[in-house]
């Protein structure tokens, strides 16, 4: 009977059914599109991050450079000699120089590891190599009858005339160096790229004249695996060529870890350290303990670095994380209110049914049940609805995939700041610009997200039942049947 | 059989009270037929409530086979009027969205009847009220004759102690008043029920054994010689 009599009444309220499964299907499709696209929103920022310094990083330890440095040293200065304007003789000197950051003893790695909750760690080196190269040339005295003489510092008793000729043409190139430890090649920023071509360093190559490529970088100068790279006057052979996954990479140029700190003159020294921890859930208790136990370090996490990311994606996130969000919510609140609403007053308009339901001696907990039942019904075909809406949505948005801007950082790298230092997240070679990244936005659905739907669809169901019941329950047959004499 | 001693029900309305019944005192033994008579607003459809086990009285007792009706609980009394009332309304009140046979099985749902048996008893209860080939018509199907009978029938298929009527052919034309108060007439002595009914009309309560007049919730009963 139940049932029977469920059945019959929807049929009979088909257009008050639809209004209310309608407003909760669109409450519910609102949620579904609003969360499938909150995390595709995090994809989209894990993919920006992931690329920022790799996968399986759970937060990077650092030491800001000094306000008003660039870093370590001091501000590079290259010395060429003149030569005489017939030679073309080319001269060329490199300037190695640690990039973004202070360095930290290479012995602070072991004493990150043994922090309680890290999984591993581990150092690398970045640095910003700055080569200047081309001809330099005296300029000529050219005297009265024409006759030549050499220039140069001009001196008493010197001959008449003007220095003619003479100059400077030279290429300024700069490129970045990460020195990576060879023997963890599952950490790191390289692990954000993949070796397209050749091979990746092996674990014995700790201290090998050998390099991997950026893909950019190799196609720009002409590199490709077998070739030899030269750096401040040391030969590297280019053993693979590495593609970043999404964005730029990490650097031009990937060393052992010794061969950088040879290049940089800072033995035993890193910039940044990468660290994973053991669970998840402990990421902020690992770095409260890095913080407090090796002093003068900056710990950044994924969750700080997000917070360091503007742009259209940034905006977008904010948009799903706050209007959408309260969207959502209001339109769910008015949703089951309407379905209360709705609810309730047709309980009003079957007051003498229920009332002569009661004097045939149905209970009241009987005629709420029905109440209920009809109203759980209407609030799952709203769910039913909704998710199809929602999928809908979240199909479309993922099929359009709106380009989104992710802008990194954004510090000008010669003075501290946000976490990590300047420019932001300690990854090597993005810290002295503001990086931007281009994102594709998914809005994928996941099980959890239908499952809240239908979660919703049953709790709009219960709170329309809830005020038709609670109605119905108050019905007295006798004032029931009263007031339809 | 019912005993009612000094009942009394008031109704407050805004600031007057209204006494719609004033201490009434009334037997009806099992298997009587009463007719209710009066004036609008005289109090009779109140009493038919309280008979009902629908309303409690402000005051007074009211009690059926020895069970005073007014101190029992509203899961007790549902049971009362599940197990031993049966009622037959002037607007026939039948579900709109349930055929009739479905109508008359709501009165077997209280009493746990399984869905096989409601089936077969509801379609016996038609069958006596003549309505065997209408079970699965809606009452919208229905003339308002055959709606009354489909309200008797759902009255009548729990075998009730009682049946209450209020009013049983006050929306019924002339032929059709007398088709269904032949119908209840042959079911009362078929099943040998106390059967009280409220009417307005004169000339059905000329034919009542006996006739109670309520005027300002005051009852007095005539014996009916000429019934």
């Amino acid at each position: 009977m139940f049932f029977t009599y469920l059945r019959r009444e929807l049929r009979r309220r088909r257009k008050a059914a639809l209004v209310v499964a309608s407003g909760l299907a669109l409450g519910i499709a609102l949620v579904i599109v609003v969360d499938s696209v909150s995390s595709g929103m995090g994809k989209a920022q894990d993919k920006v991050l992931q690329s920022l310094y790799g996968l399986g990083t759970d937060m990077t330890v650092t030491k800001a450079a000094p306000a008003g440095g660039t870093g370590q040293g001091e501000r590079p200065r290259f010395q060429f000699d003149a030569k005489d304007s017939d030679s073309d003789e080319e001269q060329s000197s490199d300037r190695v120089m640690v990039q973004g950051f202070q360095t930290l003893a290479a012995s602070t790695v072991g004493k990150v590891s043994d922090q309680d909750g890290v999984a591993d760690a581990v150092g690398g080196l970045s640095l910003q190599v700055l080569k200047v190269s081309g001809e330099f040339t005296r300029g000529r005295l050219q005297q009265g009858g024409g006759e030549g003489g050499q220039g140069g510092p001009g001196g008493q008793g010197a001959p008449q005339g003007e220095v003619q000729g003479g100059g400077a043409s030279f290429d300024v190139n700069s490129y970045s160096v990460y020195g990576t430890d060879v023997t963890e090649p599952d950490l790191g920023p390289l692990t954000s790229s993949k070796i397209t071509s050749g091979r990746a360093f092996k674990a014995s190559e700790t201290d090998a004249k050998v390099a991997v490529a950026d893909s950019s970088y190799a196609k720009e100068k002409k590199l490709k695996t077998g070739s030899t790279v030269t750096v401040k006057g040391t030969k590297y052979k280019v053993i693979g060529i590495a593609t970043a996954d999404s964005g730029d990479a990490a650097a031009d140029l990937y060393l052992p870890l010794k061969q950088a700190q040879t290049l940089g003159d800072v033995k035993n020294k890193v910039t940044t350290i990468y660290v994973k921890a053991t669970d998840s859930q402990r990421i902020d208790s690992v770095k409260s303990a890095i913080q407090k136990n090796i002093s003068g370090t900056t710990v950044t996490t994924s969750a700080d670095l997000a917070d360091t990311v503007s742009g259209s994606l940034s905006t977008a996130s904010s948009l799903a994380t706050s209007v959408g969000r309260w969207l959502s919510v209001v339109v769910l609140i008015a949703a089951f209110l309407v379905a209360g609403l709705l609810t309730s007053s047709a309980v009003s308009r079957r007051v003498r049914e229920f009332g002569t339901l009661k004097a045939l001696g149905w209970t009241s907990g009987r005629v709420t049940r029905q109440v209920v039942g009809e109203a759980m019904v209407n609030g799952l075909v709203g769910g039913v609805l909704g998710i199809a809406l929602g999928l809908v949505g979240a199909y479309v948005v993922t099929a359009v995939s709106p380009s989104l801007q992710a802008q990194l950082g954004g510090g000008s790298g010669d003075s501290g700041g946000g976490p990590g230092g300047p420019g932001g997240m300690g990854g090597p070679g993005r810290q002295t610009a503001a990086k931007t990244l281009e994102v594709a936005l998914t809005a994928p659905v996941s099980l959890t997200t239908i499952a809240l739907a239908v979660l919703l669809a049953v709790a709009g169901g219960l709170v329309a039942g809830g005020f038709g019941g609670w109605r119905a329950s108050r019905l007295r047959p006798a004032d029931a049947l009263r007031r339809v004499e | 059989m019912y005993e009612l001693s000094g009942v009394t029900k008031r109704y407050t309305r805004g600031k007057d009270t209204v006494n719609a019944l004033d201490g009434i005192d009334l037997t009806i033994p099992d298997g009587d037929r009463l007719v209710i008579q009066g004036p609008t607003g005289g109090g009779k459809s109140t009493l038919l409530q309280m008979l009902g086990a629908l309303d409690r009285p402000t005051a007074g007792r009211i009690s059926l086979d020895g069970t005073d009706l007014a101190s029992l609980s509203e899961t007790r009394l549902t049971r009362v009027r599940s197990e031993n009332i049966g009622f037959v309304f002037q607007s026939f009140n039948l579900i709109p969205t349930l055929t009739a046979q479905e109508n008359v099985e709501t009165a077997l749902v209280p009493l746990g009847v399984k869905s096989k048996e409601r089936r077969e008893r509801a379609a016996e209860a038609l069958a006596s009220v003549g309505l065997g080939e209408r079970l699965a018509h809606l009452p919208s199907e229905m003339s308002g004759g055959q709606q009354q009978r489909v309200a008797i029938a759902r009255a009548l298929v729990k075998r009730p102690k009682v049946l209450l009527a209020d009013e049983p052919t006050g929306n019924l034309d002339e032929s059709m008043r007398d088709e269904i108060m032949d119908v209840l007439e042959r079911m009362w002595q078929e099943l040998g029920l106390t059967y009280i009914m409220v009417t307005h009309d004169s000339s059905i309560a000329r034919k009542a054994p006996r006739l109670a007049t309520i005027r300002k919730g005051r009852i007095t009963v005539k014996e009916n010689a000429q019934a």
